[in-house]
C-alpha cells in the first residue's frame, strides 16, 4: 500500500512539523487534493497528495514533528484491499515532538546545554546540534531560542543555508544584457486600457513568458544538478522570488509557464505572490522549480546578480525599467530599457550559450503580441 | 456611504494584502507603499480588492489617486457620488 511521505520543499529542508489533516481516514482523496498543512521554516505550506486512493491510515499526529520521506499516512489505492498495510520500517519513523516537553535530541546533549534549555523551556526534541554526530551546544540552543522568538530567523538560515551551498558547489558565471523594453510597455498599456482592473497586466508577466518561451531553445537552463550530473526538465516550472514584508522571500513556481496565455499567467502570478505573503502555499509549488526568476526593479536597482538556488541551474534577474538615451534606425531617442542578467552553472553550460539564452529572451520581448 | 465607510473598505482592501498592518501607526496622508513595503503585485490586489468591494471599476490612471488613506477615500467618495456609478 502506497505511503504518503513528508515532501522535501527545498535542498535544505530536513523535517517539518504537522498543523493539521484536512483529509480523515476513509476519504477519497485525487491527484493535487490537500491532504495537510505542515509548518516548515518557509511557513506553513500546505501538503497535496500525488497518489488517488482512500486514506487508510494517518501515522502522525498534529504537533509532530516529521524527517523529510517519513511516512505520514497509508494511502489504499484503487482495488486494494483494506486493512493490508505493512508496518513502517523503523527507521523512517516520524521524530515525535510533543510541544510542552523536552524530548531527546537528534544527538547527543551537553550538560550545560540540556541546563540552559530547561530555563528557556526549550523543547530539544529533532534539534541537531552542531558538535560531532549532531551532538547539540550550549550554542546551539542559544541559536534555538532565538530561531524560536523571531520566525524570519528561520527563514534567515534557510536561504543562508542555501546560498551558502550554491556559492560552494556551484561555479557560477554571470552575464547581463540590456534589452529595449519599449516596444513590449507600449503594448502591455494599449492591452490594460483595454481590460477591466481585475484583469490588469504586470510587466512583469511579459518578461516572464519571456524567459519560459526562450527556454525551450535553451534546455540546459531548465533543470537540476542531481546525482553528478544535470538533469533536464521536460516541464518548465519558473520559480518567481517574491519578498516578504516581515523579512527573507520564497520562490514558488508557475508549473508549466510556458503553455499558460498572458492573461492566464498574470492570474496565476497575482495568486502565488499574495498565498506567498498572506499563507496558502502548495508543497508542488516549492518542490517543482526548474529556474528561478528575481526582479528587484521596485526598488530602483539597475541590474541584478544572482545566487542559483541549488540543485537549480540558472537565474534569471532583472532590474528596474529606466529610461534612457537609446540609438533607434540611428538616431538617439530616449527609451524604457531594463537590464536582464544571467547567473548560470559552468558545470551546464558556457557562457556563449548564457549569452544567446539572454539574447533569445530580448528577441521574445520585442514581439509581445506572440508571448 | 460615509467617509468613515470608505476609509474602513480601504483598510480592509489594504489588509487583504498586508495582514499584518497596523491600523494605528498607518499615516493617513503619507503613501502605504513606502509605510507597507507594498510592491506593484500588491498595489494591484489592493485596488482589484477595492473594486470587488465597492463594484466600481477603477482605471489605470486614477490609480495614483489611491496611494494614501485620505486621497483613497476622496477618490472614492467622487467616483461613487457620479451619476454612472461606474
Amino acid at each position: 500500500m502506497p505511503e504518503f511521505r513528508m515532501p522535501s520543499l527545498g535542498a535544505d529542508m530536513e523535517a517539518g512539523i504537522l498543523v493539521e489533516w484536512l483529509k480523515k481516514p476513509g476519504e477519497r482523496v485525487s491527484r493535487g487534493d490537500v491532504i495537510a498543512v505542515v509548518e516548515t521554516q518557509k511557513g506553513a505550506i500546505e501538503i497535496e497528495v500525488f497518489q488517488p486512493g482512500t486514506i487508510e491510515r494517518q501515522m502522525v499526529q498534529p504537533g509532530q514533528k516529521v524527517a523529510v520521506g517519513a511516512p505520514m499516512a497509508l494511502i489504499r489505492g484503487e482495488g486494494e484491499a483494506a486493512g493490508a498495510a505493512p508496518a513502517p520500517a523503523a527507521p523512517a519513523a516520524p521524530i515525535p515532538a510533543p510541544p510542552a516537553a523536552l524530548g531527546p535530541a537528534a544527538g547527543r546533549v551537553s550538560p550545560a546545554a540540556r541546563r540552559r534549555a530547561t530555563e528557556l523551556g526549550l523543547d530539544l526534541a529533532g534539534l541537531l546540534g552542531s558538535g560531532p554526530g549532531g551532538a547539540v551546544g550550549l550554542a546551539d540552543v542559544e541559536a534555538a531560542a532565538a530561531r524560536r522568538t523571531q520566525p524570519a530567523a528561520a527563514m534567515r538560515e534557510v536561504i543562508g543555508a542555501a546560498m551558502a551551498r550554491s556559492k560552494r558547489e556551484i561555479p557560477h558565471y554571470y552575464l547581463g544584457h540590456t534589452v529595449d523594453l519599449e516596444p513590449a510597455l507600449l503594448w502591455l498599456e494599449a492591452e490594460n486600457l483595454k481590460r477591466p482592473v481585475a484583469e490588469r497586466m504586470l510587466y512583469g508577466v511579459l518578461l516572464l513568458k519571456a524567459v519560459a518561451l526562450a527556454l525551450h531553445e535553451y534546455p540546459e537552463f531548465n533543470g537540476v544538478w542531481s546525482g553528478g550530473r544535470f538533469q533536464p526538465s521536460e516541464q518548465i516550472n519558473p520559480g518567481v522570488a517574491v519578498s516578504l514584508r516581515q523579512g527573507g522571500l520564497i520562490a514558488p513556481s508557475i508549473n508549466g509557464a510556458d503553455r499558460l496565455t498572458l492573461p492566464q499567467l498574470m492570474a496565476a502570478l497575482r495568486d502565488l505572490v499574495r498565498r506567498a505573503r498572506v499563507g496558502g502555499l502548495r508543497s508542488s509549488e516549492l518542490s517543482d522549480s526548474t529556474i528561478t526568476v528575481t526582479s528587484l526593479g521596485e526598488q530602483g536597482s539597475e541590474s541584478v546578480y544572482p545566487v542559483i538556488y541549488p540543485p537549480q541551474v540558472a537565474i534569471v534577474g532583472f532590474g528596474a525599467v529606466a529610461t534612457r538615451p537609446w540609438v533607434v534606425d540611428g538616431a538617439i531617442a530616449p527609451r524604457r530599457v531594463i537590464v536582464s542578467s544571467l547567473a548560470a552553472d559552468h558545470r551546464v553550460s558556457d557562457g556563449h550559450r548564457g549569452a544567446r539564452f539572454l539574447a533569445a529572451i530580448t528577441a521574445r520581448l520585442r514581439e509581445p503580441d506572440r508571448l | 456611504m460615509t467617509d468613515e465607510e470608505l476609509r474602513k473598505a480601504v483598510l480592509t482592501a489594504l489588509a487583504s494584502v498586508a495582514p499584518e498592518l497596523d491600523e494605528a501607526a498607518l499615516a493617513p496622508g503619507k503613501s502605504f507603499r513606502d509605510q507597507l513595503d507594498i510592491d506593484s503585485m500588491d498595489f494591484l490586489n489592493y485596488v482589484i480588492a477595492l473594486h470587488e468591494a465597492l463594484r466600481i471599476e477603477i482605471p489605470e490612471a486614477d490609480q495614483r489617486h489611491l496611494t494614501t488613506i485620505n486621497d483613497a477615500v476622496a477618490y472614492l467618495r467622487r467616483r461613487l457620488s457620479q451619476p454612472t456609478g461606474s
